[in-house]
């Protein structure tokens, strides 16, 4: 991808690859609490049925991802974890945080074991409120994402800098 | 529990011949296989380490702790009212059987009661908290034993039992819905015969499942004699809920221990047990109390009383100085709140007696000296919530 990060890419050709690259995200699911059950419902139930985005729920390991979902309370005995996840994924990588938990911390904002939103740890794209949020939350999720990357210049994100979270 | 023992000498000796065959042919290694913490087979953050030798396990050791916020401690700076949607998250699947006893607790200690149809829709909305749960439980069960068809299933059925909490409630996981004295609000109108059609749909599922997964030979033969628990280890580990029924012991806190403020003895039920000890029986056990529910709820639903929803209750909630200890028989087990008040806004202490702990800490007993795949069945039919176990 040397002529991508070199940033020297035609316009209608990036139209190109950023529309490939929104249609056909291998999401990695890293449930953790309550979100995990309504992301499987996302994910897994033929109700809500998320591939018909270009969502591939299934990949075997963070490596083949390129998008993972946080969806649950992330603790401060987990945070490593989450960390280690985020640094195996290959560039470009995204990252949705879905609920109040992974977002701020949610309801345990004063406790002394949970850490107040993942975005402490890794950069978040997109941020999906609620406790846990419906399914349909999420489904709007992935699609504000696939608009950021159809917007997106590609040469940032597969030079792989730190992407501003805001 | 002649058939037990029977079950159990041919398991050992099958496993002997086995180990002296494998040791003869192949030197075996050690080695150390750490599951989680993410892990698919784990319902959330659990890691266990697990010391193999070959392809047998030696030991293995569950890390809880990854999911811990702290619930006790957290309590102890909420109103009573407040607490509520806390404790909805401790077992997320079945969010509003977690309220019950709590609510329970303090309005022991508080001395008032919920009117008669309060306590019957806390009953129904109990079981559907079991099906919501119980539901996804037998999907992820196929998951994990490798048809993810019944996870389809289960997902697309679970639904019909989400739509109807979120029509009373206002949310399909979390209601918060349950008060002191009462619920919040009564039922919506045309919900009884919703229900009702909700409910055919999930006997229809349950036959579903019952044939496309307990029916299936490699279900059976990945589960059936798996996993064994005999009814006094699983009584001396402490567990509950089906995991103890399925170990052949009839003993239901619905039944047996039913705490006043839900009306389990004005329905006609039975509580089902099966004497093999194995991780068939303990999901065979889950499948039948999910058909259970469907009758609890037809018959309390057909029975439901009209009057008040709440009963008198002070605006400000304080309550008077005492201990409570209210224990219901949850989706996953026994779930009990210890509960200390001083005669604040806040409780003063607050011990949650969880039924996932317990059966978790039966993994090291019953995983000694199985191969690596059956760890995975024994951990899903042992069906366990994180948020339950750390709390």
């Amino acid at each position: 991808m040397g002529l991508v990060a070199s940033g020297k890419v035609p316009k209608p050709l990036t139209h190109l690859l950023n529309m490939s690259r929104k249609y056909s995200l291998w999401c990695y699911q890293w449930g953790l609490a309550c979100c995990a059950i309504e992301m499987g419902a996302a994910f897994a139930s033929p109700r809500y049925d998320v591939m018909r985005l270009g969502v591939i729920p299934f990949p075997a390991s963070p490596r083949q991802a390129d998008l993972v979902v946080i969806a649950g309370t992330v603790t401060d005995k987990l945070a490593p974890a989450v960390r280690r996840l985020y640094e195996q994924m290959p560039d470009p990588k995204y990252v949705i945080s879905m609920g109040s938990c992974s977002n701020c911390g949610g309801p345990y904002w004063d406790s002394y074991s949970v850490t107040k939103g993942v975005d402490q740890i890794i950069p978040v794209d997109v941020y999906v409120p609620g406790c846990p949020p419906r399914p349909e939350a999420l489904l709007e999720g992935i699609v504000l994402l696939q608009e950021r990357i159809q917007n997106e210049d590609p040469a940032e994100r597969f030079r792989g800098d730190p992407i501003v979270v805001g | 529990m002649t058939a037990l023992s029977d079950r159990e000498q041919l398991t050992s000796l099958a496993n002997q011949a086995a180990d002296s065959r494998v040791n003869l042919e192949f030197e075996t290694e050690g080695m150390t296989l750490n599951m989680g913490p993410q892990h698919p087979a784990t319902h959330g953050t659990l890691r266990i380490l697990v010391k193999l030798d070959g392809e047998q396990v030696i030991s293995a050791d569950p890390m809880p702790g990854y999911m811990h916020r702290g619930y006790e401690k957290l309590c102890e700076v909420r109103t009573y009212p407040q607490v509520t949607t806390l404790v909805n998250r401790i077992d997320w699947l079945g969010s509003f059987a977690n309220e019950v006893p709590w609510i329970l607790a303090a309005e022991k200690l508080m001395g008032i009661e919920a009117p008669p149809r309060a306590q019957y829709i806390r009953t129904i909305l109990f079981e559907l908290s079991r099906m919501a749960n119980v539901s996804l439980f037998l999907g992820d069960l196929g998951i994990q034993l490798g048809g993810i068809t019944v996870g389809f299933y289960a997902f697309r059925d679970r639904e019909h039992v989400l739509n109807q909490i979120e029509a009373v409630t206002g949310g399909r996981f979390h209601p918060n819905f349950d008060r002191i004295g009462g619920l919040k609000d009564d039922l919506p109108k045309g919900w009884i015969a919703e229900t009702k059609k909700a409910m055919e749909k999930m006997r229809a599922f349950c036959d579903e499942v019952e044939d496309l997964l307990f029916g299936n030979e490699i279900f059976q033969k990945r589960t059936r004699g798996i996993g064994l628990i005999p009814p006094h280890v699983a009584q001396s580990y402490g567990l509950s809920g089906a995991n103890i029924r399925g170990s052949g012991v009839d003993w239901d806190l619905r039944r047996d221990a039913c705490p006043p403020g839900l009306v389990y003895d004005k329905a006609d039920w039975k509580v089902w047990t099966h004497p093999d000890c194995d991780s068939f029986s303990r999901s065979w056990i889950r499948l039948q109390e999910t058909r259970e529910a469907t009758k609890i709820v037809d018959q309390l639903l057909d029975s439901i009383p009209s009057g008040p929803i709440m009963a008198k209750v002070p605006r400000i909630i304080k309550v008077p100085e005492g201990e409570a200890y209210v224990a219901t028989e949850n989706p996953l087990g026994e779930m009990g709140y210890y509960l200390v008040s001083k005669g604040d806004l806040n409780p003063f202490r607050v011990k949650i007696r969880s039924a996932s702990f317990n059966n978790v800490s039966i993994v090291p007993w019953v995983c000694k000296g199985v191969y690596v795949p059956d760890v995975i069945t024994i951990l899903a039919s042992l069906y366990f919530i994180l948020g339950d176990i750390d709390r």
